[in-house]
């Protein structure tokens, strides 16, 4: 099998074909618009003559003698009775004739001016340009000459040419043939046309005239025949059929010596045909249409657009070695494996070239066949075909497995299924960034769906409501070593987005930790071990002895996954931001303290662990690697799900209760707010309304009445926050971060408060009034979509309405958001694409210019850095100053606060930090003890 | 267009320009290891050349022009930008 670069590219250059060399190329002229006789055979000298290549099998091509796949195709000609105008080229002729003389053809300029045109072009030669460059100095020099209304050589006075869209050419108003336009065209010498950017060596300006036209070989056009036997031609011989239909009876016309005015027509016609032949969108005309009605789709047509040539077929392709199916979960598995099915695995295939290491497994795997029986009730991966060092290609069966384990030798090929510990890429579109495709290893599994490691969500941005994924498996070595180095999910933790981690613990990890550590519970041994069960740990640390019985801390058990010398302090997601933090002794336990790999206080949740906030995953990212990241998600992955399913965990309607004197107060607080709405609502009826600043009466009313009613909505959610504790599971849910938020839960419990549409209240609907049970002009509460209901006590009919009329405005946002941002996505990354870090640390595109001299201007990778930092400082002092560096950590927090304001605030914590110095230790003390 | 007496280079939001002498300039390519027209292009009717060119008289394509301009990351950074002819770009 030859592999590698047998022919390589070199340059490209795109021209126009010359009339000459569209006759020479072609295999036969075009005369007939007939395609087939009666009995079904292709005219000669006609659309499907057999010289334009074959596309039934079993017949030879008349031109190269090769059978279909073989033969490539050939290409014929129509000679065109009169020459039209390619539309294509149409902006060219239109900047040719308007910038060179209408009797002698020269450039309208003065050789002193085209002299200084000529050093510009030698100046760009010597600086550097793009083709744009080129272009825009062409398109430069053509304005610049079409300026000059007298021709400098001949003195000829030149008429004004404007375009009639999309092919009509007049001066001064009158017509000019495309005739008289190739004529004109002829007669621009060759000397003046590098100016304008055009090679006369290989482009001639009349040769956008079209005095032949190329017809594409049969295999670019082939006809179908449906199963009734009809034939069904293509698109583009449809519309070549009328070409050649009007180009012989223009012929007819001009040789008889017909008017005028109907050669004229005819002429006309032609343009038409060959214009919608090039593009059936051209705007100006009407798209020929198929006899059903449909548009039809021409050479344009076939390039342009999404499913076009280009993006659907060259930018992107359908391979092999795929697969696509459901995804679902599997918390057992690593982050960095895939679960495949077993009937996937045994289509999709990797070579593996014999060598004299591997010759008696591969000839063990190959003699199991293609469908190898299971061992132990285990997968056992099989072999679809075997390629000899010939290149022959055997398919292994049951029948022949035997003869071919036989016959395996050095240096065949071996197309295996795929196995454990295979590397493939996994995807999930839209593929809106590197992390939607990751390098993951193989774990053969039972069933029917694709599954991994609930951490790697995030970046798929996956759930498993239905979601495929599609799976690539990797074909070479090279690939795969470079895929595990670069694509690893490992390698993925640290996003370039933020520099933090967007691989992480989501849903019910956060909830197995928070239950696990909160509080630092106890549990037995049985507890304990059932936790640890899946958990790879090192032996059980000492157990606490309370009553003779022995038991073990949460915080212990959290510790067991951490690595021994980790250090970390922060505030954890449950934080409440108290005034004065009192540390180690939070009542709420949510001050997060690790020395030496030991949680001393505080409780594990979302800023701990969880994707795209967690500190300790950030961290141990940072300052242990990949690998060790890897190993604790992993492992909180099992003991999260351990802990929540030791404590066991739900959550129901019934979690958003609340006892019968807090619906009683949260309505009293409703009935107020709406009382002080009308208060509000009279006082601006009777014109007593004070007036806010910079605001119209009617505006302070609204300002007013939605500041009474968002204050009722959070009232009446602390009255029911009030009665749900940390014991239920809803709020410990929205406290640690897993899922919801505390607003979901006082909307679900207290009230739904003020629906909006484009931030106002709502007023549509009807003239004056939003539904007609109100009143016309009632600015009340009630009339404009304030809801009083919760979420479980139910809606009214109307406030349900008016619930459906802010969720509408959600849901229509998401849709015009998607399309849009989907847009401008593409278009950003069709301007970066070909931009490429080269070694010398600079940005540079495909032509070699530097686009910057230093990657990112200080040359930092985003995902090695802290938050888009180079260096954390509060991390290095925090390990040089040690327990010091806490105080100091403070800074940071007010950094946040406004830019320019770090000295101030420098000086301001220098001073809190001596008043608070000896507190903080004495709650250091307490902690440890 | 009129040119106007507002002195673009003493804005608070324009980056400092200054031209590079030839040998100056020889060693800027050299330490980079290009050739000019690998370097980003400027103008020579931007308005900031056009300042320059007042002071450092005409300024002909093919000069290079230091720019020294804060940056978010790296706090300071100099960019070099190879003049060119006016007509470009346009």
């Amino acid at each position: 099998m030859m592999r590698g670069v047998s022919k390589r590219i070199g340059s490209i250059k795109f021209s126009t074909l010359s009339p000459d060399e569209v006759r020479k190329m072609s295999a036969t002229k075009v005369i007939t618009a007939d395609t087939y006789d009666d009995d079904g055979f292709p005219i000669d000298m006609g659309l499907m003559d057999p010289h334009l290549g074959v596309i039934e099998p079993g017949l030879r091509c008349k031109t190269c003698g090769n059978k279909v796949d073989e033969c490539p195709g050939h290409f014929g000609h129509i000679d065109l009775a009169m020459p039209v105008i390619h539309v294509g080229l149409v902006k060219e002729i239109k900047k040719l004739l308007q910038s060179t003389c209408k009797t002698c053809g020269h450039l309208l300029m003065t050789k002193e001016e085209a002299q200084r045109k000529a050093q510009e072009w030698a100046d760009m030669d010597d600086l550097g340009g793009d083709a744009i460059d080129y272009r825009l100095l062409a398109k430069g020099t053509a304005k610049d000459a079409s300026k000059n209304t007298i021709c400098p050589y001949c003195g000829q006075e030149q008429g004004k040419i404007t375009l009639d869209k999309p092919t009509t050419f007049r001066e001064d108003g009158h017509k000019l043939t495309p005739k008289e336009v190739r004529e004109r065209l002829e007669r621009i010498p060759d000397e003046d046309l590098p100016p304008l950017g055009i090679d006369p060596n290989s482009c001639r300006p009349e040769w956008m005239v079209l005095t032949a036209l190329a017809v594409p070989p049969v295999t670019v056009r082939p006809s179908i025949t449906l199963e009734s036997g009809d034939r069904s031609e293509d698109d583009l011989t449809h519309k070549l059929v009328d070409v050649l239909r009007i180009n012989q009876r223009l012929r007819e016309n001009r040789d008889a010596g017909a008017p005028q005015l109907i050669v004229e027509d005819l002429w006309e016609l032609l343009q038409y045909h060959v214009t919608t032949y090039f593009d059936n969108q051209t705007s100006g005309i009407p798209p020929a249409r198929h006899r059903s009605g449909r548009p039809l789709k021409t050479l344009v047509q076939r390039l342009k657009g999404k499913e076009g040539r280009f993006r659907s077929n060259l930018s992107g392709k359908r391979v092999n070695f795929s697969a696509r199916t459901v995804i679902s979960p599997d918390p057992s598995l690593s982050i960095n494996e895939v679960g495949v099915p077993e009937e996937a695995a045994r289509e999709l295939t990797v070579p593996v070239h014999v060598t004299k290491s591997n010759l008696e497994f591969l000839r063990n795997m190959v003699k199991g066949g293609a469908n190898p029986p299971r061992v132990d009730d285990r997968y056992v991966p099989g072999v679809n075909y075997v390629i000899r060092s010939d290149g022959r290609r055997m398919k292994v069966t049951d029948r022949n497995a035997e003869s071919i384990a036989e016959g395996l030798e050095v240096g065949y090929i071996v197309e295996r299924h795929l196995m454990d510990k295979d590397v493939v890429l996994f995807n999930r579109q839209p593929s809106l960034h590197r992390m939607s495709m990751m390098a993951h290893t193989v774990r053969v599994m039972p069933w029917k769906t694709f599954r991994f490691n609930l951490c790697v969500c995030p970046p798929y941005n996956a759930d498993f409501d239905g979601d495929e994924m599609n799976l690539h498996v990797l074909q070479s070595d090279e690939a795969r070593a470079e895929a595990m180095i670069l694509m690893r999910v490992q390698e993925h933790i640290l996003s370039p987005r933020f520099g933090g981690p967007v691989i992480g613990a989501i849903h019910d990890h956060i909830t197995g930790t928070f239950l696990l550590t909160h509080m630092n519970p106890r549990f037995d041994k049985k507890e304990t071990l059932s936790i640890l069960s899946k958990v790879k740990h090192d032996e059980l640390p000492a157990p606490v002895v309370v009553d003779g019985k022995e038991y073990w801390t949460g915080h212990q058990l959290f510790s067991l996954v951490l690595p021994e010398d980790f250090h970390i302090t922060f505030k954890a997601s449950i934080c409440r931001n108290c005034a004065v933090c009192k540390k180690e002794d939070c009542d709420l336990d949510a001050y997060v303290k690790i020395r030496k790999g030991k949680l001393i206080t505080g409780t594990i949740d979302e800023k701990a662990i969880g994707s795209f906030k967690g500190k300790i995953l950030d961290k141990i990212t940072r300052d242990y690697g990949a690998d060790a990241s890897r190993e604790f998600l992993d492992n909180v992955t099992k003991l999260a799900i351990g802990a929540i399913m030791v404590h066991g965990f739900t959550t129901g309607i019934d979690d958003e209760d609340i006892p019968e004197e807090a619906s009683i107060q949260i309505k009293e607080v409703l009935t107020d707010a709406v009382r002080r709405v009308s208060e509000f609502v009279q006082a601006y009826r009777e014109g007593i309304l004070e007036q806010l600043p910079g605001r119209s009466l009617d505006e302070t009313l609204e300002v007013e009445v939605m500041k009474v009613l968002g204050r009722a909505r959070d009232e009446a959610g602390q009255i029911a926050g009030r009665h749900l504790g940390m014991e239920n599971s809803a709020v410990i849910m929205a406290r640690s971060g897993a899922r919801g938020s505390m607003l979901n839960l006082s909307q679900m419990a207290g009230c739904i408060g003020q629906q909006a549409v484009r931030g106002e209240r709502l007023s549509r609907g009807y003239w004056n009034r939003t539904l007609p049970h109100f009143k016309k002009g009632d600015l009340g509460a009630e009339a404009k979509g304030f809801v009083q209901n919760s979420y479980k006590s139910g809606l009214t009919p109307t406030e349900f309405f008016f619930h459906s009329m802010g969720g509408r405005e959600g849901l229509v946002d998401t849709a015009v958001r998607t399309s849009r941002s989907g847009y401008m996505q593409r278009r950003l990354i069709s301007a970066l694409e070909d931009l490429k870090l080269k070694q010398d640390g600079t940005v540079r595109n495909t032509a070699d210019i530097i686009v910057q001299l230093r990657y990112g201007e200080d040359g930092v990778d985003p995902c090695r850095s802290v938050q888009g930092d180079a260096v954390d400082v509060d991390d290095i002092l925090s390990e040089v100053l040690g327990e010091d560096a806490e105080a100091l950590a403070r800074i940071e927090e007010k950094k946040l606060s406004g830019y320019a304001t770090i000295e101030k605030d420098l000086m301001e914590t220098m001073e809190e930090e001596e008043a608070e110095e000896p507190e903080y230790d004495a709650g250091g003390g307490g902690g440890d003890d | 267009m009129v040119e106007s007496d507002l002195n673009v280079l003493e804005h608070d939001l324009v980056p400092e320009h200054s031209l590079l002498s030839e040998q100056e300039a020889e060693k800027i390519l050299a330490d980079l290891k290009i050739t000019r027209d690998q370097l980003p292009k400027i103008r020579r009717d931007d308005a900031c050349i056009r300042l320059l060119e007042r002071i450092e008289g005409p300024i002909h394509p093919g000069r290079i022009i230091q720019i020294r301009r804060k940056s978010d990351t790296a706090e300071e950074f100099i960019v070099y930008r190879l003049v060119i002819s006016k007509e470009l770009k346009g």
